[in-house]
C-alpha cells in the first residue's frame, strides 16, 4: 500500500553515493571535479522527489479515517539475535522472554507527516539556496553528498518505526553536521567545530542509548507503536520509577541534540560550517530531533511527572539563558546560534507541560523563520565576502531590497508580532504553559520572549538600517544575491509570514494543527493531570495582548539604544563588566573545559604514565628480575659448578703436561723405544 | 754348513737393519733398513723350514715378501707425499706427532 | 565436505603451507615471482575457505555434524597419551575462520611495496603464521589446540624481529616472552584437566577432546585454579587490562602486515579462547569470576581509550584503542547472555575489520614518510582524498556510527550485559566508553587529515593507487554489510551461543542471580497517590 515511504530516505542516500562516491571516482579518473549543473540537478532534484513523495504520502494520511492515521512499511530485519527475559514493570506488565529483534521499517503518521514534510520541503528550498552560496567552492560535489546524507538521516530519524531506527538518524545527523561544520577543514577552528559537536553529541547519546537499554529490558520492544500500547496503559508515576528514570535518560540525549542546558555549548561553534548548514542543520531541522523524540516518546513522558517537570524548566531556563547570551554578540550567525537555542527551549518549555502539538508547531514555524533568517544572513555573507561582524554592516536594506523584506518577515515572526507565524506558535505555548498551571514557566518565557524582541531588534538595525560602516573595498561589489538564492528566501518568506494560520488559537477558531497530531496523543488524552484550566476565550486574548506588548517592549528598548542613541560599537566602555561576562558567554566554554576536556587529558596523561611506570614498569621489573637472578645463577654456574668440572680438567691437564713431553715426535726416538722394550722383554724371558 | 752359520748371517743382518732404522735421517734409506729386518727373519724362517722338513716357513716367506712390497709401495707414497708436503726426506724434519 | 579428496578443514588450514613449499623452492633473488606466489596462494586460501559457508546449511553437512561441531575430522594421533587429531568448527569457529583467511590476503596483499628485505623469508613466515592461526581456531582437542596456539608464535616473533622498527628486538623478546608465559600455564591447565579426566574415568579413556572433558563434570574448586590458569594465558593474548603492555609495544614495532594480523587475528584467539574453553568447561568459577572480570574490563575499556587519547604516535594510538574496544568485547562474553555474547563475537569480527583497517591506513603514510608521529601530518585531507574518505569510513566504523559494523557489536554488547540486572552498572561505564571513543579518533583524525598542509614532505605524498584501494574494498564491504544486514551474520552464531548460555541460564538461577529479576518498589504506595490526585480533580 505504501510501498514508496522506504524511497523517501533513500532517494536522498542514493544522491549521496552518486555525487560522493562518484565525485571522488570522477576526480581520480579524469583530474577534474564533477560538473557542477550534474550534482546541482541530482542533489536537489532527488530532495525534491522525496517531498513530492512525502506529500504523497501526507494526502494519503490525510484520507484516512483519524483512528487508523498509520502507514508502515516493512523493509527487512535488521538485527535478529538471541533471545532476551525482560524484567517487566513492576507488577503491571510480566518478564517475558523475547527474541531481539530490531527492524528496518518506516512509518508514516500524522506526526511523521509534519516532520517529513518541513525536512524535505525546507531542505529542499536550501539545497537550492546552497547551490548558489557554494557556487565557487572547489569541493561542491563533496558539500551536496553530506547535504543529501543529512536528508537521509533525517528521514530516517523521522520516518523510522523504532528507537534504533531513530537512534540511526540520529548519529547519522550527528556525523553529518560533523562533517559539514568541518566542511573547511583548513580552518583549525571548524574542525574543532566539528569535533566538539560531535563529542557533546556523544555525551547526550550516551543517555540516550542507555535510557534505549532500559527501555527494551523492561518492555521488550523498541517499536514506538508497541511501546504506545503498553505504557499508554499504564498509570503515571508519581515517584521515581523506571518511567523517569528511561524519560531523563533519554532527555539527555535529546539536550545534546537540540543544543538545551547543559549540552548546548557545541551549537555556537558550530557556526563555523557554511551558512546554509547552519540553516538546514542547526536551525531547522537536525536541531529539533531532540523535540521530535520527545514528542514521539509522549506516552512515556505523560507517564513520569518528574521529567516532563525536569524537561520543562532545562527548556524555559535555556529559552532565557541562550536569549541573555545573544544579547551583545558581533557576528551575526553567533545570534541567530542563541536565538535558535533560545526558540528550541521554548519547544522543550512546551513539552515540559505536555502541550505537544504546540511544541511542533513552534518546531514548523521555527523552521521556516529561522531558515529564512539564516539563508537571509548567508546572503548578506556571500555579498559583503564572506563578512559576518555587524559592526561593519549597516543600511544594508539600500543594497538588498528583497533580502531585507524576506528578513524582516521572518523577524516579525521570531518577535512573535500578528499575524507573523511565529506569534501563532509562541503565543501558544506560552499560553499552554499558563494555562496549565506553570506559572512560573510562563513568567520566564515571558521575559525570554522580550529579549528576544531586544537583539533580534538589534540584529535587524546593525545590518539594515543606521550609518553605513561598510568597507569601501566590499561596498564596489555589494549587491542582490542572484534568483537562486532569493527565490528560496521569498518562499520561505511566504511561510513564514502565513505558516501560523494553520494552527490558530482557540479564541480565533479551530486549531486544525492540534487536530491533525491528535491521533499521535491518543495515549495521553487519558491521563487526567494534564487537563487545562478553564478560561474564557476573552481571557485568553488578553493574555495574547500581554504576549505583543512585551515583543513590543523589546523592540523599543532596542531601539532606543541602537537606532536612537546608536550606541556602536558594544564593548566594555559603554556596558560596563556586564557585557564582558554576557559576550564571553559566562565563560561556559572555558569552564567546560577546566572541569571535562582538560580533566580528561590529564587523566590520559596520568594513565599514559601510570601504564608506563607501573603496569609496564612491572612487566619489564620482572624481566629486571629475572635477569638479575640469572646473572647471579650465571656466576655460580660459572665458577662453582663449572668451576669443579674445570678444576678436574686442571688437574688432569698439568699431570699430562709432564708426561707429554715424552712424545717427540721423532721416529728415532720411538724405535728406540720399541728396540729397548723388545731388549728388555726379551732379557726378562731369558733370564727369568 | 752348520746351522749356526746361518742364524749368525741374518743375526748380523738383522742388527744392521736395526741400526740403519734408528740411526739414518733419510726416509728411504729407513725403509731399505726395515727390509733388511724383514728379509733377516725371512732368511730364519727358510732355515728353519729346511731344518724341520716343514714348508710352512717357505709359506710364510712368500707372504712375508708380499707384504713387504705391498709395505714398501705405501712407504714410499707416503714418503712421496711427506716430500711435496715438507720439501724434504729428512725423518727429524718431520715431528708433527710432537706434542 | 572434501575438496579434492582433502578434508576441507585439512585443505583451507594446510593450503598456505603449500605455497610456503613453493616458495622455499624459488631463488631468494626472484621477488617478483615469490610475491606473486605469495599473494595467489593466500587468495586461493581465502577462496576455498568460502565453501566452509556455502555448505553450511547443507543437508549432507548437517548430518555430518558431531557435538555441535561441522566438517569434523577426528583421527587417533599420538595413541600413548590418547591426543586426537580432532578439527570441527561452529558458527564461532566459522566466523573468525573466514576473517582470518581474508585478513591474511590482505595483510599479504599490503606488504608488496612495504617489505624490501628478505622477502623470501617474510613470506615464508606469512603463510606458516596462516596455517597457525586456521589451525588454533579448528582444533577442538586441547593438545593440538596448544601446538597450534605455539605453532603461530614463531613466526609472529619473527616478523616482528627482523621486519620491525628501531626497538624490534625488545619487542619481539617481550612479546615472545610474555604469551609463552601465559600459555604454559594454560598448558599446566590443560594436563591438569587430562589427569583430572583420568583419575575420574581410568587411564584407558584418557583423552584430551574438548567434547569429553565438558562432561566430566569438575568440582568447583577444581574449575577455580583451572580457570585461572585458562584465564592468564588467553587474558595476555586478548589482552586484557593489566596484562596489555606488549601489546603497543609489539604493534608500534612490528610491520604493517603483522600489526593487521596481530590485531585481526591474534588477539581473538584469547577471545576465542575464553568463548569456545573457558566458559563451557567452567561455569561454576566464571560466575565467580564475573564481577573481577567485569571490573577488569570497563577498567580496560576507559582506561585504554583514555591513554589512547593522549598518545604521540599513530600506531600506539590505535593499539590502545585496541585494548578499549576488547575490553568491551570481552565485556559482552562475560555477561553470559545470548545478545551479549552474540555481540562480543560480532564485536571480535568488527575489531578486526576496522583495526585492521586502521593499521593498513597508518602503514600506508608510514611508507610514504617514515614517521609514526601525529605532529608530522596534519592537512593530508588536501593532498589524497581518496585516502581521507577510507579513513573516515574506518574511523566511523572504529567509533561505533550506526549503520557501520561497529555499532551493531557495541550496541549488543551493552543490550546484553544491561540484560543482567547485576550487571547493570557496569554496562552503564562501559558505554562511556563510546563517549571516549569518539573523542580519541576523531582527534586523531583532525590532527592527521584537518588543518593546513603546511610541511613540504606532506605535500609531495601521493593518494592511494589500485592496490592499496584494493586492500581495503573488501574491509569496508564487510564493515557495511555487518553494519546494515548483521542477521546475515548473526544466524550462525545462534546455536554455538545458545549452547553456551544454556550452561548458564541453570547455573545463574542455582546461584540466585536472576536474569529478568523484578524491581521491589512500593507499587501500592504510587497508586495511592494517584488516586488522591485524580479524586482532587
Amino acid at each position: 500500500m505504501a510501498e514508496y515511504l522506504w524511497l523517501i530516505p533513500t532517494l536522498p542516500f542514493i544522491g549521496f553515493l552518486i555525487n560522493g562516491l562518484g565525485g571522488l571516482i570522477y576526480k581520480k579518473v579524469s583530474k577534474k571535479t564533477l560538473n557542477r549543473y550534474f550534482v546541482s540537478i541530482v542533489a536537489c532534484g532527488l530532495v525534491f522527489i522525496s517531498l513530492l513523495l512525502s506529500t504523497v504520502a501526507f494526502v494519503q494520511l490525510a484520507n484516512m479515517p483519524n483512528e487508523h492515521k498509520y502507514i508502515e512499511q516493512k523493509c527487512f530485519n535488521w538485527v535478529t539475535a538471541g533471545d532476551v527475559t525482560t524484567t517487566g514493570y513492576y507488577d503491571k506488565v510480566p518478564s517475558k522472554t523475547t527474541q531481539f529483534k530490531i527492524e528496518w521499517n518506516y512509518f508514516f503518521d500524522p506526526l511523521s507527516a509534519v516532520m517529513a514534510l518541513v525536512v524535505c520541503g525546507v531542505g529542499f528550498l536550501i539545497h537550492v539556496f546552497a547551490i548558489g552560496y557554494m557556487w565557487d567552492d572547489t569541493g561542491f560535489y563533496r558539500f551536496f553528498s553530506y547535504l543529501n546524507l543529512f536528508m537521509f538521516a533525517m528521514l530516517t530519524l523521522v520516518l523510522g518505526n523504532n528507537f534504533i531506527m531513530m537512534f540511526l538518524g540520529w548519529e547519522g545527523v550527528g556525523f553529518c553536521s560533523y562533517a559539514l561544520i568541518g566542511y573547511y577543514f583548513h580552518k583549525k577552528s571548524a574542525s574543532d567545530a566539528g569535533k566538539k559537536a560531535f563529542i557533546v553529541n556523544r555525551v547526550g547519546d550516551y543517555g540516550f542509548s542507555v535510557g534505549v537499554f532500559l527501555l527494551f529490558m523492561t518492555f521488550g520492544t523498541f517499536n514506538f507503536k508497541e511501546l504506545g500500547e503498553i505504557i499508554g496503559k499504564l498509570p503515571a508515576e508519581t515517584h521515581f520509577g523506571i518511567l523517569s528514570a528511561v524519560g531523563l535518560l533519554l532527555f539527555i540525549g535529546a539536550t545534546g541534540k537540540s543544543a538545551q542546558i547543559p549540552l548546548y555549548v557545541w551549537l555556537p561553534d558550530a557556526m563555523e560550517g557554511p551558512t546554509p548548514v547552519s540553516a538546514l542543520i542547526h536551525a531547522a531541522t537536525m536541531v529539533t530531533a531532540g523535540v521530535y523524540m520527545i514528542t514521539r516518546a509522549s506516552f512515556l513522558y505523560t507517564r513520569s511527572y518528574l521529567s516532563l517537570e525536569i524537561v520543562g524548566f532545562f527548556g524555559v531556563m535555556t529559552a532565557l539563558y541562550a536569549a541573555i547570551m545573544g544579547f551583545f554578540q558581533r557576528d551575526i550567525k553567533k545570534v541567530l546560534a542563541y536565538s535558535t537555542i533560545s526558540q528550541l527551549g521554548y519547544m522543550f518549555t512546551a513539552l515540559g507541560v505536555a502541550a505537544f502539538s504546540a511544541g511542533i508547531m513552534h518546531l514548523m514555524t521555527h523552521a521556516f523563520f529561522k531558515a529564512l533568517l539564516f539563508l537571509g544572513a548567508g546572503s548578506i555573507i556571500v555579498a559583503m565576502h564572506h563578512e559576518q561582524d555587524m559592526q561593519n554592516m549597516g543600511n544594508l536594506r539600500k543594497y538588498m531590497p528583497i533580502t531585507f523584506w524576506t528578513m524582516m518577515a521572518a523577524y516579525l515572526a521570531i518577535c512573535g508580532i500578528p499575524p507573523f507565524s511565529g506569534f501563532f506558535s509562541k503565543d501558544e505555548i506560552l499560553w499552554q504553559a499558563f494555562a496549565r498551571g506553570h506559572k512560573l514557566f510562563y513568567v520566564i518565557g515571558l521575559i525570554a520572549a522580550i529579549f528576544t524582541a531586544f537583539y533580534m531588534t538589534r540584529l535587524m538595525i546593525l545590518t539594515f538600517f543606521g550609518k553605513e560602516r561598510i568597507d569601501p573595498h566590499k561596498k564596489e561589489h555589494l549587491k542582490e544575491s542572484p534568483a537562486v538564492m532569493t527565490i528560496p528566501l521569498i518562499i520561505l518568506g511566504i511561510l513564514a509570514t502565513i505558516g501560523g494560520f494553520l494552527g490558530l488559537p482557540a479564541w480565533l477558531g479551530e486549531n486544525r494543527f492540534e487536530k491533525w497530531l491528535e491521533p499521535v496523543f491518543e495515549h495521553n488524552y487519558n491521563n487526567p493531570v494534564f487537563k487545562m484550566g478553564h478560561y474564557t476565550h476573552s481571557f485568553e486574548m488578553m493574555m495574547a495582548g500581554v504576549s505583543v506588548l512585551a515583543a513590543l517592549l523589546g523592540f523599543f528598548v532596542a531601539y532606543y539604544l541602537y537606532g536612537k542613541k546608536g550606541i556602536v560599537p558594544d564593548d566594555e566602555k559603554n556596558w560596563g563588566r556586564l557585557w564582558k561576562v554576557i559576550y564571553n558567554k559566562f565563560y561556559m566554554d572555558e569552564l567546560y573545559d577546566a572541569l571535562f576536556v582538560n580533566r580528561a587529558k590529564d587523566l590520559g596523561n596520568a594513565f599514559s604514565a601510570f601504564d608506563q611506570a607501573v603496569i609496564d614498569g612491572g612487566v619489564n621489573g620482572t624481566a629486571a628480575t629475572t635477569r638479575g637472578t640469572a646473572k647471579v645463577s650465571s656466576w655460580f654456574d660459572k665458577y662453582v659448578v663449572d668451576g669443579l668440572v674445570n678444576l678436574q680438567a686442571w688437574i688432569v691437564q698439568t699431570s699430562s703436561g709432564i708426561l707429554r713431553k715424552i712424545q717427540t715426535g721423532v721416529i728415532h726416538n720411538y724405535a728406540l723405544a720399541v728396540l729397548l722394550g723388545i731388549v728388555i722383554l726379551s732379557c726378562l724371558y731369558i733370564f727369568r | 754348513m752348520s746351522l749356526y752359520n746361518f742364524l749368525y748371517l741374518s743375526s748380523i743382518i738383522f742388527t744392521l737393519g736395526v741400526i740403519g732404522v734408528l740411526i739414518r735421517r733419510n726416509i728411504l734409506i729407513v725403509l731399505m733398513s726395515l727390509e733388511l729386518m724383514l728379509n733377516a727373519v725371512n732368511l730364519n724362517l727358510i732355515v728353519f723350514s729346511r731344518l724341520w722338513g716343514n714348508v710352512v716357513g717357505q709359506v710364510f716367506t712368500i707372504f712375508v715378501v708380499t707384504v713387504a712390497a705391498a709395505e714398501a709401495a705405501v712407504g714410499l707414497a707416503i714418503v712421496v707425499a711427506i716430500y711435496r708436503h715438507k720439501d724434504t726426506v729428512n725423518i727429524d724434519e718431520v715431528n708433527i706427532l710432537k706434542w | 565436505m572434501e575438496i579434492l579428496g582433502v578434508p576441507i578443514l585439512n585443505a583451507v588450514t594446510y593450503f598456505p603451507l603449500i605455497g610456503f613449499l613453493i616458495i622455499l623452492l624459488i631463488p631468494k633473488k626472484k621477488e617478483t615471482l615469490i610475491k606473486i606466489v605469495a599473494n595467489v596462494t593466500a587468495f586461493i586460501g581465502f577462496l576455498i575457505s568460502l565453501p566452509l559457508i556455502i555448505n553450511w546449511y547443507k543437508p549432507e553437512v548437517i548430518k555430518g555434524m558431531k557435538d555441535g561441531m561441522r566438517y569434523v575430522i577426528d583421527v587417533p594421533w599420538i595413541r600413548t597419551i590418547g591426543a586426537r587429531y580432532q578439527f570441527g568448527i561452529d558458527g564461532i569457529s566459522l566466523l573468525l575462520v573466514l576473517l582470518t583467511t581474508l585478513l591474511g590476503f590482505i595483510a599479504i596483499l599490503s606488504s608488496w611495496s612495504a617489505i624490501k628485505t628478505r622477502v623470501k623469508e617474510y613470506y615464508i613466515y606469512m603463510l606458516l603464521l596462516q596455517t597457525g592461526m586456521l589451525g588454533v581456531f579448528m582444533a577442538t582437542d586441547l593438545f593440538l589446540f596448544y601446538v597450534f596456539w605455539e605453532v603461530m608464535l614463531v613466526p609472529m616473533y619473527f616478523l616482528i624481529g627482523v621486519w620491525g622498527g628501531p626497538r624490534k628486538l625488545y619487542a619481539a623478546i617481550k612479546f615472545f616472552l610474555y604469551t609463552l608465559a601465559g600459555s604454559v600455564l594454560m598448558l599446566l591447565a590443560i594436563l591438569a584437566l587430562y589427569f583430572k579426566y583420568i583419575s575420574i574415568f581410568g587411564w584407558d579413556h584418557r583423552t584430551f577432546s574438548l567434547f569429553k572433558f565438558l562432561h566430566a563434570g569438575l568440582d568447583p574448586q577444581f574449575q577455580f585454579w583451572a580457570f585461572l590458569a585458562f584465564f592468564v594465558g588467553f587474558a595476555i593474548k586478548v589482552p586484557m587490562f593489566p596484562f596489555h603492555t606488549w601489546l603497543p609495544d609489539a604493534h608500534v614495532e612490528a610491520p604493517t602486515a603483522g600489526s593487521v594480523i596481530l590485531a585481526g587475528v591474534l588477539l581473538k584467539m584469547g577471545t576465542y579462547g575464553f568463548v569456545r574453553f573457558s566458559l563451557p568447561l567452567f561455569p561454576d568459577a566464571m560466575i565467580k569470576f564475573t564481577p573481577l572480570l567485569m571490573t577488569l574490563c570497563v577498567i580496560g575499556i576507559i582506561y585504554g581509550a583514555l591513554v589512547a587519547m593522549m598518545q604521540t604516535d599513530m600506531k600506539k594510538l590505535v593499539a590502545y584503542s585496541s585494548v578499549s574496544h576488547l575490553g568491551m568485547t570481552m565485556l559482552g562474553v562475560f555477561a553470559l547472555t545470548q545478545i551479549g555474547l552474540q555481540g562480543g563475537v560480532v564485536q571480535m569480527i568488527n575489531h578486526g575489520i576496522s583495526t585492521g583497517a586502521l593499521f593498513l591506513i597508518v602503514g600506508i603514510v608510514y611508507e610514504r614518510r617514515h614517521t609514526r608521529l601525529i605532529k608530522e601530518y596534519g592537512g593530508l585531507s588536501h593532498s589524497m582524498p581518496v585516502y581521507a574518505t577510507i579513513f573516515l569510513i574506518m574511523t566511523l566504523s572504529s567509533i561505533g556510527l550506526p549503520g557501520l559494523n561497529g555499532f551493531i557489536g557495541e550496541f549488543m554488547i551493552l543490550q546484553g550485559t544491561f540484560a543482567r540486572t547485576d550487571l547493570r552498572v557496569y554496562a552503564i561505564l562501559a558505554a562511556s566508553g563510546v563517549i571516549l571513543g569518539a573523542a580519541y579518533m576523531l582527534w586523531l583524525y583532525q590532527r592527521v587529515m584537518f588543518g593546513k598542509l603546511d610541511k613540504e614532505e606532506n605535500k609531495k605524498m601521493k593518494d592511494l593507487n589500485l592496490r592499496e584501494v584494493f586492500t581495503f574494498v573488501p574491509l569496508i564491504i564487510m564493515a557495511v554489510w555487518i553494519g546494515i544486514y548483521p542477521s546475515f551474520w548473526l544466524k550462525y552464531l545462534k546455536n554455538p551461543v545458545k549452547r553456551i548460555t544454556d550452561i548458564y541460564q541453570k547455573k545463574l538461577a542455582e546461584n540466585k542471580i536472576n536474569v529478568g529479576h523484578k524491581y521491589k518498589v512500593d507499587y501500592k504506595g504510587m497508586k495511592k497517590i494517584i488516586n488522591n490526585k485524580m479524586s482532587e480533580e
